[in-house]
C-alpha cells in the first residue's frame, strides 16, 4: 500500500474520533434531555428500613441476599453495591444521631461510563437513565474505573458471559408509566419520581421553607456536570459519604481536550518526519557529492603528482642516458687515443 | 572408523527446566481462568477493576516495547546508519512484546472473543481506551510486517522480502505515528479518572508523560537486551553487531539522557500547573520524589556520564534503572496511587495466582525470543541478503 493512501486512512480514524467526541461526548455543554426524570432523595426523611433495597432486589429479579431485608444489623457495616446488589442504604453518625444514605447509580447527565466505553455500551436515554447492553460489553471494566461514584460492578465469577451490573433506574417500568421500584417502595416519601427540573424545584422549596433542617446545597445538580439522582440532606455530604470535591465538569471534558490532540499528530508527524527523513537524504546527497568530490580532486591531484614524477622520472632518465652516452663517447674517444697513442709508440719502435 | 562425538548439548539446563515448571503452573491457571473466571485466580474487585494484568502486562510491556519505534526513527529517519545492527533485535522485541500484551489482555477481558468489537461493529471513539486499541492493533499489524523478512530470509522468499524492504520508509513512519497515539492514550485512559489517581500522578499532562518516558524506556531496553545478548548470544553475532554495538550504546545513552531531562522537567511543570506542591510534604510526596528524582533524574545524569566517558558499563546500570523507573511510574499510576483514598482493606494486592499468570506470559515472551533469536537472523545478517539494507 502506499504511504500516503496508508496515511489517509489514520488520519480519516483521527478525523473521525475528534468529530466522534464533538457530537457524542461534545466539548459542548450538554445540559441533559429536556423532559428526562430523575429522583430526589431526602436524607432527612429516609430512616433506613432497606425497604428501597427489597423492591430492587425483587424488581430485578436478582439473588435473595443472606440476610433477609429486614435484618438491619447489615447497616452498621459500610456497604457498596454490588453485581447482584444495585442500590444499598448505609448509615452514618452525625452529633450522635442517626444517617442514613441510599446509594445506586446516579445516571449522570454526561455519564463517565458511556464516555469511557469502548464499544458504546452506555447510553444516556431521553428518559434520563444511563442504560447498559450487555450484547456490547467486551468486558474491559474501564466504565468502572471512570466512573466518579464508584458505581458498575462486574460479575467476576461468570467465565464466559459475565456482565457489569447496574442500577437501571428501571428504564423498563418508566417506559410501561410505572415508578422506580424503589420509589414505590419507600414508606417515607424519602424518594421522590419526577421530571428533573421539577425535582430541582421540589429541592429548593425544601430548603428554602427549612434551611434549619437542611444544608443549602443540592447534590448532584451540578456535580461532575449533573446527575439525574438529586440529594438532598441535613448534614455536610461528606458525612454521607460522598465526595465533594468532585467538580463540576462532566467527565467527557477530562479527555476531549487531549484527544483533540489526535488528528494534529496524524497530519503533523508524517511532515515532521518526511522532512526530517529529506533532510537525512539530502545530508547523505551533499556528504556523498562532497565525497565524490573530494575524491575527484585526488585522483586529479594524484594525477598530476604522478605525471610529474613521470616526467621527472623520464627526465632524470634522459638526463643519465646522456649522461651513460657522453660517459660512453668520452670513453671510447679516450680508448681510441690511447689506441693511437700504442699505435704511434709501437710504429716509432719499428722504425 | 573414528567415531566423532558430536558436543550433546543438554537440554534440560536448569534454565529451562524452571521455565517448563513455570509454563506447566501456567497453563494449569489458564485452564482455572477460563473455566471458572476472572474472580477465581485473581484479587480484581468492583472498587479495583484494573489489577497487574492492565498496570504491568499491559502498560509496562508497551512502554518496554517502544525500543521498535525509537530505534527505526533513528536509524531510518535521522539517518544514524551506525545504530543499523539494533533495528532487528528491536524490531523483534517489538513484535513479541506487543503480540504478548494482546495475549495477556485475554486473561483480563471478560469477554476476550469480543476483543474485535471495538474496532468493527461497535466503535466507541470518545474513549481513549478506543484509541488504544486501534493503534495498537495497527501498529501489531506493521511489527509483525517489519518483523517478517527474518522468515522470508530463512525461507528463502527473496522477491516478498525485497517488496517489504521497499517499505520501509512507509512503515518506520506509520509506526511513530501509531505509537505516539498509543504510548500516550495510555496515560490519557486515566484522564477521566481524577478522583481516584493521587494529584501528584494526575495531570492534563498524562499522555504527553507516558509519551515521553516511552522514549528512554525504549532506548533503555535496547541497550539492556543488546548487552545481555551480548554476553550470553555472542556466537550467533556477526561482525556489524559485534563492532556496532558500541556506537549504539553511547549513541542511545545520549538521547535518553537528553528526553529524561525533558520528562524530569515535564513532571514539575506538571505539579506546578496544578499547584500540587503542598502534596510533597506527606508520604505520598515522598513516594513521588524516589520515583522522580531516583528513577528519572539519576539515570539522566548517569546516560549523560556513560556517554561523556564512553563507559558502557555505567549505561548499563542506567538503562536498568530507566526501565526499572518505568514500571515503577506505570504501576504507580495504575495501582499504586489509583484510588489511594480508600480505605486499607479495599485497597488491591495482586493475587498468588494473578502473579504467576503475569510471570507465566514473561516466560513465555522470553521463551519465544530465544527461540526467534537462535533460530533467525536476527543477531547477524543472512548471508543470502547481506547489506539488503
Ligand atoms: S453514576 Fe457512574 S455508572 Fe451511573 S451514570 Fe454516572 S458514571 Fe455511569
Ligand atoms: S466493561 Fe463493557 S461496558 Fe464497561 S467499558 Fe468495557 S466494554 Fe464498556
Amino acid at each position: 500500500m502506499k504511504r500516503r493512501t496508508f496515511i489517509g486512512i489514520l488520519a480519516g480514524a483521527g478525523a473521525s474520533l475528534a468529530t466522534g467526541t464533538a457530537g457524542a461526548a461534545g466539548n459542548h455543554h450538554f445540559t441533559g434531555y429536556p423532559d428526562s426524570y430523575g429522583v430526589l432523595f431526602d436524607s432527612t426523611k429516609c430512616i433506613g428500613c432497606r425497604k428501597c433495597e427489597a423492591a430492587c432486589n425483587a424488581v430485578n429479579e436478582l439473588p435473595k441476599p443472606e440476610l433477609p431485608f429486614d435484618d438491619l444489623s447489615v447497616l452498621e457495616k459500610r456497604r457498596r453495591t454490588h453485581h447482584d446488589t444495585f442500590t444499598v442504604v448505609n448509615k452514618y453518625e452525625y452529633n450522635g444521631k442517626p444517617v442514613f444514605r441510599k446509594i445506586q447509580c446516579n445516571h449522570c447527565q454526561e455519564p463517565a461510563c458511556a464516555s469511557a466505553c469502548f464499544v458504546g455500551a452506555f447510553k444516556k436515554e431521553p428518559t434520563g437513565a444511563v442504560s447498559y447492553d450487555a450484547s456490547r460489553c467486551v468486558g474491559c471494566r474501564y466504565c468502572m474505573i471512570a466512573c466518579p461514584f464508584e458505581i458498575p460492578t462486574y460479575e467476576y465469577h461468570d467465565p464466559i458471559t459475565p456482565r457489569v451490573r447496574k442500577c437501571t433506574m428501571c428504564q423498563p417500568r418508566i417506559l410501561e408509566g410505572k415508578l422506580p421500584g424503589c420509589v414505590e417502595a419507600c414508606p417515607k416519601g424519602a424518594l421522590v419520581f419526577g421530571h428533573r427540573d421539577e425535582l430541582l424545584q421540589i429541592a429548593r422549596e425544601r430548603i428554602r421553607k427549612h434551611p434549619e433542617l437542611y444544608v443549602n446545597h443540592i447534590y448532584g445538580e451540578q456535580e461532575m456536570g449533573g446527575t439525574n439522582w438529586l440529594y438532598i440532606s441535613g448534614v455536610p455530604f461528606e458525612i454521607l459519604g460522598m465526595r465533594e470535591d468532585l467538580g463540576i465538569t462532566p467527565a467527557p471534558q477530562l479527555t476531549t481536550g487531549a484527544l483533540s490532540v489526535v488528528p494534529a499528530v496524524v497530519g503533523l508527524w508524517p511532515m515532521f518526519l518526511t522532512g526530517a527523513y529529506a533532510i537525512t537524504k539530502r545530508k547523505e546527497k551533499i556528504a556523498a557529492e562532497e565525497r565524490a568530490h573530494a575524491v575527484q580532486k585526488a585522483v586529479a591531484e594524484a594525477e598530476a603528482e604522478a605525471a610529474k614524477k613521470l616526467a621527472a622520472a623520464l627526465e632524470k632518465a634522459e638526463r643519465e642516458k646522456q649522461a651513460a652516452i657522453d660517459r660512453e663517447v668520452k670513453k671510447a674517444l679516450k680508448e681510441a687515443e690511447e689506441a693511437r697513442k700504442k699505435a704511434e709508440a709501437a710504429s716509432e719502435g719499428e722504425e | 572408523m573414528a567415531h566423532v562425538a558430536t558436543p550433546s548439548k543438554k537440554f534440560w539446563t536448569p534454565a529451562n527446566i524452571i521455565t517448563a515448571i513455570i509454563l506447566v503452573i501456567g497453563l494449569v491457571l489458564t485452564v482455572k481462568r477460563f473455566s471458572m473466571g476472572i474472580g477465581a485466580v485473581s484479587n480484581l474487585s468492583d472498587d479495583n477493576p484494573w489489577g497487574i494484568w492492565i498496570g504491568f502486562d499491559l502498560l509496562c510491556g508497551v512502554a518496554l516495547a517502544a525500543g521498535g519505534y525509537t530505534t527505526t526513527a533513528a536509524v531510518y529517519l535521522f539517518g544514524m546508519k551506525k545504530y543499523h545492527s539494533a533495528v532487528r533485535p528491536a524490531i523483534t522485541t517489538a513484535f513479541l512484546g506487543y503480540a504478548f500484551v494482546v495475549f495477556a489482555l485475554l486473561y483480563d477481558l471478560g469477554r476476550y472473543y469480543r476483543l474485535p468489537y471495538p474496532l468493527t461493529i461497535y466503535p466507541g471513539p470518545t474513549s481513549f481506551l478506543f484509541e488504544v486499541g486501534l493503534c495498537v492493533a495497527l501498529y501489531l499489524t506493521v511489527l509483525a510486517i517489519e518483523f517478517s523478512p527474518f522468515l522470508w530470509e530463512v525461507l528463502g522468499w527473496a522477491k516478498i522480502r525485497h517488496l517489504v524492504h521497499k517499505l520501509t520508509l512507509a512503515l518506520t513512519i506509520f509506526g511513530v505515528i501509531l505509537s505516539t497515539l498509543h504510548q500516550s492514550s495510555l496515560g490519557g485512559l486515566y484522564l477521566i479518572a481524577p478522583s481516584k489517581l493521587h494529584p501528584l500522578w494526575y495531570s492534563i499532562y498524562l499522555p504527553l508523560f507516558f509519551f515521553l518516558s516511552s522514549i528512554p524506556a525504549g532506548l533503555s531496553m535496547v541497550i539492556l537486551e543488546g548487552t545481555l545478548s551480548h554476553k550470553y548470544l555472542n556466537h550467533k553475532m556477526d561482525e556489524e553487531h559485534h563492532h556496532g554495538f558500541s556506537p549504539v550504546v553511547l549513541g542511545f545513552s545520549k538521547a535518553a539522557s537528553v528526553v529524561l531531562f525533558a520528562y524530569f522537567c515535564m513532571k514539575w511543570i506538571g505539579v506546578a500547573m496544578d499547584n500540587n506542591w503542598s502534596h510533597l510534604g506527606t508520604g505520598w510526596g515522598l513516594w513521588f520524589l524516589v520515583e522522580v528524582l531516583g528513577f528519572v533524574l539519576l539515570p539522566c545524569i548517569l546516560y549523560a556520564v556513560a556517554a561523556r566517558e564512553k563507559n558502557e558499563r555505567v549505561a548499563f546500570y542506567a538503562s536498568i534503572m530507566t526501565v526499572a523507573g518505568i514500571i515503577l511510574n506505570r504501576l504507580n499510576v495504575s495501582i499504586i496511587a489509583f484510588n489511594w483514598r480508600l480505605p486499607a482493606e479495599a485497597r488491591y494486592f495482586p493475587s498468588l495466582e494473578e502473579f504467576l499468570i503475569t510471570v507465566f506470559i514473561v516466560t513465555l515472551e522470553i521463551t519465544v525470543l530465544r527461540i526467534c533469536l537462535n533460530k533467525l537472523p536476527i543477531l547477524h545478517q543472512h548471508p543470502q541478503f547481506r547489506d539488503a539494507h
